[in-house]
């Protein structure tokens, strides 16, 4: 019955840490005083150049409003997640979030072609974020964004910014031009341990370069958005098989809005015939499970509602509660509440990890 | 059950709607093509504001290739998930057995009825010579 949901009060008490927040530039415009002038010229000259088919074929309205909640358009104009002080109004006080980490998509020079403008724009994202937004609100945290298909160039982004706290992870768009596990994106997992700093998967808008699944294009929204799910199977087996984990034993990586449900199958099947295939991948010491469960974080946004809800507690009981972080998706339309959202039974104990605890410890946030 | 003045008719004409508070709720009235609808503003599956959602209708489908939106007017959709509810009954399309938005009584009353009452004006001064749009709780 909905009783109790109705019956709920609408601020949450329990302090939680928000794995994804999706902020945005007010103006078409905004980003140009953060790039070097070179590049400010290039952008207003040649604008940028990603891998998308045409700008009209793009699968956007995406259910709501451009794809956002539709009560999150600021009153005094711009795009939905461009006003600060609404972003603290509708979600961070209400929801008590203690820490939010942005994931910066727009423009920020992970899906970019040329690659001077993508580590441009990848710089003016990251002084972007801190400018208008950390510094602004203490209880916000960036993410680095890199230009990750020039891994040299990403290597150095993220040693410009790995020494200021205020960035508590790397950004690698989860359609990236090959599967993550390929060796040519190792000095970006090298940087990564070495900084001590999650790397976090997060799918980016376009699908450019590739279909969307492995067997084509989708005709459906309702398709589109599960793919989230089969390009985040895709990076996870290619991470774990291509010995990424053996290589960079520290390193941690988080797929966020990638969903969680297929990680026992996906572990299931890669164990079952891993014995088999032992000479192939020679280079792995243990199943493939071990390395998914000891290096891979999930968030929870959108959360699966299952008619049972039980069999999503058996899931995450696989996974391991140590493993799931709350994720708003703040503002995109399929936003989850944490008051509302999560329909299934959690001790005191889980639910804390999930909400806060396990983002505080992994984001050494504290 | 306790009965409501929300706002004098004039102020809620068709196609409007307004969001009120009455004994501490956030309640949603709608004028829908003169049919009027209380709504707690509240979704039952995700906890939005539900009531700055669209009012629409129900896409149906005979098989692929055929599309028809009908009841034009009858449904809201949450502003997030887009969860669509019967605005008559409060019923959900999604889950119609387990999820329903509270939904309330309401009226258009004329001033010379409500003036006698056992109502309770929320912020308006009732005359006799207007009519009011009146829920119950």
């Amino acid at each position: 019955m909905n009783a109790p949901f109705i019956e709920q009060k609408g601020r949450q008490t329990l302090a939680v840490v928000d794995c994804d927040i999706h902020p945005a530039h007010r103006t078409p415009g905004e980003l140009l005083p953060y790039l070097e002038p070179r590049w400010r010229e290039h952008y207003e000259t040649h604008g940028v150049h990603v891998r998308q088919a045409l700008p009209s074929a793009l699968m956007y309205p995406r259910m709501m409003a451009a794809g956002m909640r539709a009560d999150s358009l600021p009153e005094k104009g711009g795009p939905a997640g461009s006003d600060l002080d609404l972003l603290r109004r509708q979600h961070l006080d209400p929801v008590n979030v203690e820490f939010g980490l942005l994931m910066a998509l727009s423009k920020g020079g992970m899906e970019e072609r040329n690659p001077g403008l993508a580590a441009a724009l990848s710089r003016a994202t990251n002084d972007w974020q801190i400018d208008r937004w950390v510094r602004e609100e203490p209880r916000l945290r960036a993410g680095i964004v890199v230009p990750q298909e020039f891994p040299e160039a990403a290597v150095a982004e993220i040693e410009r910014c790995a020494g200021d706290r205020r960035y508590v992870q790397i950004m690698l768009s989860s359609r990236p031009s090959d599967p993550l596990g390929h060796r040519r994106y190792w000095p970006i997992y090298e940087a990564a341990e070495r900084a001590g700093l999650p790397i976090g998967l997060h799918p980016v808008g376009y699908n450019g370069g590739h279909p969307s699944t492995g067997s084509g294009w989708p005709t459906f929204y309702l398709q589109e958005h599960y793919v989230f799910v089969a390009c985040m199977e895709a990076l996870a087996s290619s991470l774990i098989v291509e010995g990424v984990f053996e290589r960079f034993p520290k390193l941690k990586v988080v797929l966020v809005e990638g969903g969680f449900g297929w990680a026992p199958a996906l572990a299931w099947r890669m164990d079952k015939h891993f014995e088999k295939f032992r000479k192939e991948v020679a280079h792995l010491r243990r199943r493939p499970s071990e390395y998914l469960r000891e290096h891979i974080w999930w968030t929870t946004q959108p959360i699966e509602e299952p008619a049972q809800a039980r069999h999503i507690v058996e899931i995450i009981d696989w996974i391991g509660w140590d493993r799931l972080l709350y994720s708003s998706d703040y503002p995109h339309w399929d936003y989850d509440n944490p008051s509302f959202a999560f329909k299934f039974p959690m001790t005191e104990a889980q639910r804390r990890m999930i909400f806060r605890d396990n983002a505080m410890a992994l984001y050494r946030l504290a | 059950m306790s009965r409501h003045v929300v706002c004098p008719a004039a102020e809620l004409p068709p196609g409007a709607r307004k969001v009120v508070v009455v004994d501490g709720r956030e309640i949603g009235v709608f004028n829908v093509e003169g049919r009027l609808h209380a709504l707690l503003n509240r979704c039952p599956h995700g906890g939005a504001a539900i009531c700055s959602g669209v009012v629409t209708g129900l896409s149906q489908s005979s098989g692929p290739g055929d599309y028809r939106l009908e009841r034009r007017g009858e449904f809201l959709r949450c502003p997030w998930h887009g969860w669509e509810f019967d605005m008559a009954t409060g019923q959900s399309w999604c889950d119609p057995r387990r999820t329903r938005v509270r939904s309330f009584e309401v009226k258009l009353e004329a001033g010379s009825d409500l003036v006698m009452g056992p109502y309770v004006a929320e912020r308006y001064q009732v005359t006799v010579e207007d009519a009011y749009i009146v829920v119950d709780l």
